[in-house]
Formats: structure tokens, C-alpha cells, sequence
């Protein structure tokens, strides 16, 4: 293992995002903020309690994830498409690391920005409305799990564009929509059967509901479910990277 | 001498069918300067992309120091060191961070005082603060030298160091790897520039069309493909080359005072003797002589005009 490399990537990926930290939080917080303000505290005091839980508190885990999901997917992807880009990918190439070592210098940074980022919006959101976290261990194994899945899900995103415009395109067309759809603002319970079971297809619908869950016990959908779900997407990212390395694609000719 | 790189059978065809390097096979030997001279679109990058690890060979097999490059990988990338041709760069670090990356990335743990003798070594100390993107051109080379040495590696690639770099710069450049030679490393550059070859190689290798043309030390490379001229500065000036003389292989030069004899120093005979005589005979006699060998250059357009 060599460890000095796997320091070197995470502490370079780090200091990057520390020179544009104010900006790297300012807006994810201020626009997570503008949520909590415009549904948990003008609209949210017009719904009623969903499941016990007050309309303000039970948006909170699924804004939490919106951030997690869209930070670690840009930041990932971003990380490893700039050394691509600039031409610099080629000291990481030469390099005497494995595949293994380079996804943990990028994909560990990745994750651990957007789970500082988490912390930081629940930290926001517990000043605008009451919570509660019935599950501590729980949370936290879904907070982490998801920025690993989803800083994967980059890191693939990152390999795969061959533009600027296909790095923003994933976060913004793909998660976000799928997010919004994925019982962020409601319980399924609150649609029409039939909407019910498309939604079933959406597999943020199993991360909002297990997130949700460690916070007030309530789901829409079984726990196990949603586990499994989540720890299933991450070895699907875990084998399109093995290929990504095995054949070189996008990353050597 | 012992060979510290083998290239055995190599080939490489690109995704897009393009047939870049074929059948190469080469040896490079422990501490010497290497010189891969070569016209754009040879295949130079190609090779050394494919020993550093960047590009995946179609087929053959390279060892370094006898190990085979894709089984033992970390070992011989441990010990290579590459400035590549492009100026790539992360603009927005500084200089220090950057080389310190460099060592970490390559395995070794920090050392503050080495990072600071390569900075020292390449004109950078007072710049380890600076931004990479405030640097100039030959900086930004000078600094891709030193990540490429913060690793202390054996093997140092440089792909066209002196590309686009003024005359000036070109002879500090060569100064640079001159010093790292005698520091005990081998050392393999590329460069379409003969007199960059001839100044700098022990040994030359000739490639083009992806194909290695020959593989020779530079003076014994001078020697036996040096075409020599005989400059004969005549006492009196001739209007044409007299018919007597025309088998002699001859060129009127200065408004007909001297008359130029284009000879092979590898050929059995050079024809100086004949033509010494067939002079005589026709009375004509010289005021002084003179020989000039032909430079790489010559000696290099011939053999890519035999490789067509
Ligand atoms: N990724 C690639 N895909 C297809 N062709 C390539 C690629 N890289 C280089 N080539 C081609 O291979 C040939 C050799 O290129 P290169 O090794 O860069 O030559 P040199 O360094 O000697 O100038 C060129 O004709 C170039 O166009
Ligand atoms: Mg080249």
C-alpha cells in the first residue's frame, strides 16, 4: 500500500477545496437555508404533521441528502476530470499507485467534504426547526455510505465526460429531479397509488426514507430495503471503476 | 555497460488504427544520455508513454532494471522519473506543494531538505511560494524537472526538453542534465533537434515512421555515416568543371575558386587519390585544402529519406 500516495492525492484534493471554501459552504448552506425558510417555515406551517413529525423537521433529512448526493457526485467528478482536462492526469498514471489507491486519495476527499457539508446543513437546520435523531448509528452509516456511493458514482462520472458541460449535467438533470421525486417534500403515501409504485422505481426513494428513518423512525419503505439498496449501488460503482482501470478507458489510449 | 531498459518487439496500434510505433526493440544502458532523435509524429511520446505507464502497449514486452513494467509496476515506476512534453501544470498551487506532491505520489515520505537542494539545484528556491501560473515558460519546465525528481528515481525521461525553448535557455537545460548524469542517472530524452542529439547523447536512436531506424553510439554513428567533403581552394578559377573530371563526384563553389569533392568516409575507397591525379593530368593545382564533415542533421535526413 502506498500511503504517502493515497496522503498525497487527499491532502491535494483538501487544500483545493480550501481555497475556495467560503464558496464550497456558502452555497450549499445559503441554498438549503432558503428551504427550511420557504417550506419548513412559510408553507410547512399550512401542512399538517406527516407521520408525528412536523412538516419543516421531515424535509430536513432529504435536503441534507440533495446536498450530499449533488456534492459528492460534482466534487468526485470534478476531482478526477481536471487532472484529465489540464494534462497533469499523466503524473497520476506514471505513478506508482493502484487503482485502489487512487479512488481512496480522490473518492475519500470527495466524501469527506460532502459529509462536512451534511453536518454543517444539520447543524443549520436544527436553528430553523426542532429535531430529533432517534438513531444516531444509523445516521451516520447512511450519511457515510451515501457520500461514498455517490463520490464512486463521481469518480465514474469524472472518467466518463468529455466536456465541462456533461460534469454539471449528472448532478443537475439526474439527481437533483430524482431527489425532488424521491419523497424529499412528501410521504409516498400522499400520491396516487399508481405514482406510488413508479415511484418505487426511483432509487433515491430508498436513501431519503432509510436517512429519514434514522431520524424519526418513520419510512415509507422497509430499512432492510433501503440497506440494501444503498450498500447495492455502491458495489455496482465499485465494478464500473474496476473496469474503468482494467481497460484504461478514457484514462489511458 | 548493463542494460537498464529492454524493449523487446513492441508495438503499439491505436484505437483509432493508427499504427504508431512497430516491432521496436531497443536497449538502454545504466547512466548514459540517451537520445531519441526523431521528426514530429515519429512515435517518440508513444514509447516513452508506454514504458512510463501512460499508454497500454498493443504488444511486446519492456523491462526496467529486469523487471517486467505491468507485473512489477510500482517497483519500476518507483524508480522513473518524466517531464512530459506538454506544459501541464495545476496553474492555482505553488511550486513547493507541488513538488511535495510529487514525492508523496511516488511514495517516498517528505523530506523537506532534498525538495529544497532540487529547487535550489533547478533556480526555483525563490520561487517555492510563487503560483505555478505566475511562472514563465522555462520555469514551468524547470519545475516539471524537479517534480519528476523528487522521487530521487534512477531513470529521468524528458520528452523535448528544449521544444520551443530559446537558445539560451537550451544551453542551461543542457547544463541541467548534464548535472544530473554525473549524479549517477540514466537518462532518456527525445528531440528533433540533431545538434540537441549531438551535443548531448553518449548514444543515438534514430526513429521514424514508428519504426527504430539504427541505434549507435553518437561519435561511432558520426564516423561511420559521416559523408566528408574535400574543399580544394583552386590557383586558378575555373569557369566549368573540366570534362576529364566529371566521373568525380564535383561542385563548383565562390565564383569557381574552389571546387568541392563529396566523399564516404565508409566507402573502400574514398576516390581522393584518383581525383588528386585526374587533376594533375589536367594541370590544375590548388593553393590550400580543407575537410568538413557532414552534422547529424545530413547524416539524419539521409536515413529518413531511406526509411521512405
Ligand atoms: N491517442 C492517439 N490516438 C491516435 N493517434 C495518436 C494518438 N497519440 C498519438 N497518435 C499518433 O501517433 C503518431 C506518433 O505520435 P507521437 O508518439 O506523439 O510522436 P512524436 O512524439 O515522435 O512526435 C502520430 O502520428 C500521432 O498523430
Ligand atoms: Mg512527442
Amino acid at each position: 500500500m502506498n500511503i504517502h500516495a493515497v496522503r498525497a492525492i487527499y491532502g491535494f484534493e483538501m487544500s483545493r477545496w480550501g481555497r475556495t471554501l467560503l464558496q464550497s459552504i456558502v452555497s450549499p448552506v445559503l441554498s438549503t437555508s432558503l428551504y427550511f425558510v420557504v417550506f419548513g417555515a412559510a408553507i410547512g406551517s399550512r401542512i399538517a404533521e406527516i407521520d408525528g413529525v412536523s412538516y419543516g423537521a421531515f424535509i430536513v433529512p432529504g435536503l441534507i441528502m440533495l446536498t450530499l448526493l449533488t456534492e459528492s457526485t460534482s466534487n468526485a467528478s470534478f476531482g478526477i476530470y481536471f487532472p484529465r482536462f489540464t494534462g497533469t492526469i499523466y503524473e497520476l498514471l506514471s505513478a506508482p499507485v493502484s487503482p485502489i489507491e487512487i479512488v481512496m486519495g480522490y473518492v475519500g476527499a470527495a466524501a469527506t467534504k460532502s459529509i462536512i457539508l451534511g453536518l454543517i446543513i444539520l447543524a443549520t437546520a436544527s436553528l430553523f426547526v426542532p429535531l430529533r435523531i432517534d438513531h444516531p448509528v444509523w445516521m451516520v452509516t447512511f450519511l457515510v455510505l451515501t457520500a461514498l456511493t455517490f463520490s464512486l458514482f463521481g469518480f465514474i462520472i469524472g472518467v466518463w465526460a468529455d466536456g465541462f458541460e456533461k460534469l454539471q449535467v449528472v448532478p443537475l438533470l439526474v439527481i437533483t429531479p430524482l431527489v425532488f421525486l424521491g419523497g424529499t417534500f412528501y410521504s409516498l403515501n400522499m400520491l396516487p397509488p399508481f405514482w406510488q409504485t413508479v415511484t418505487l422505481f426511483n432509487p433515491l426513494v430508498y436513501l431519503i426514507n432509510g436517512f429519514r428513518w434514522s431520524f424519526y423512525g418513520v419510512s415509507d419503505v422497509n430499512i432492510g430495503l433501503s440497506l440494501a439498496m444503498t450498500l447495492a449501488f455502491l458495489v455496482l460503482c465499485m465494478a464500473v471503476i474496476w473496469y474503468i482501470f482494467r481497460s484504461g478507458y478514457r484514462l489511458k489510449a | 555497460m548493463t542494460s537498464i531498459i529492454s524493449v523487446e518487439k513492441l508495438s503499439k496500434t491505436y484505437a483509432s488504427g493508427f499504427e504508431a510505433l512497430r516491432d521496436i526493440n531497443l536497449e538502454i544502458r545504466k547512466g548514459e544520455i540517451f537520445a531519441l532523435l526523431g521528426p514530429n509524429g515519429a512515435g517518440k511520446t508513444t514509447l516513452i508513454s508506454i514504458i512510463c505507464g501512460i499508454v497500454n502497449a498493443s504488444a511486446g514486452k519492456v523491462t526496467v532494471a529486469g523487471r517486467d513494467i505491468k507485473a512489477d509496476y510500482r517497483a519500476v515506476r518507483s524508480m522513473i522519473g518524466l517531464v512530459p512534453q506538454e506544459l501541464a501544470t495545476d496553474m492555482f498551487e505553488t511550486v513547493l506543494a507541488t513538488v511535495t506532491f510529487s514525492r508523496g505520489l511516488f511514495g517516498r515520505p517528505k523530506d523537506s531538505a532534498l525538495i529544497e537542494r532540487i529547487l535550489r539545484q533547478l533556480s526555483l528556491w525563490d520561487k517555492r511560494d510563487s503560483k505555478i501560473v505566475t511562472l514563465s515558460g522555462g520555469m514551468k519546465r524547470r519545475l516539471l524537472i524537479a517534480k519528476a525528481l523528487a522521487h530521487e528515481p534512477d531513470i529521468l525521461f524528458l520528452d523535448e526538453p528544449t521544444a520551443g525553448v530559446d537558445v539560451e535557455l537550451r544551453k542551461d537545460m543542457w547544463e541541467i542534465v548534464r548535472s544530473m548524469r554525473e549524479s549517477g542517472v540514466t537518462i532518456i530524452l527525445t528531440t528533433h533537434y540533431i545538434e540537441e542529439a549531438e551535443e548531448m547523447a553518449d548514444r543515438v536512436g534514430v526513429i521514424a515512421k514508428g519504426e527504430i531506424i539504427l541505434v549507435e553510439e553518437k561519435a561511432e554513428l558520426m564516423r561511420k555515416l559521416g559523408r566528408k567533403q574535400l574543399v580544394l581552394q583552386l590557383q586558378d578559377k575555373l569557369s566549368e568543371i573540366p570534362p576529364s573530371l566529371h566521373m568525380h563526384n564535383l561542385q563548383l563553389i565562390g565564383d569557381g575558386e574552389e571546387l568541392v569533392f563529396h566523399y564516404d568516409t565508409r566507402a573502400e575507397r574514398t576516390g581522393i587519390t584518383a581525383l588528386l591525379n585526374d587533376m594533375r593530368t589536367a594541370g590544375m593545382t590548388f593553393k590550400d585544402l580543407r575537410t568538413t564533415q557532414s552534422s547529424l542533421e545530413d547524416i539524419f535526413v539521409d536515413l529518413v529519406r531511406q526509411a521512405r
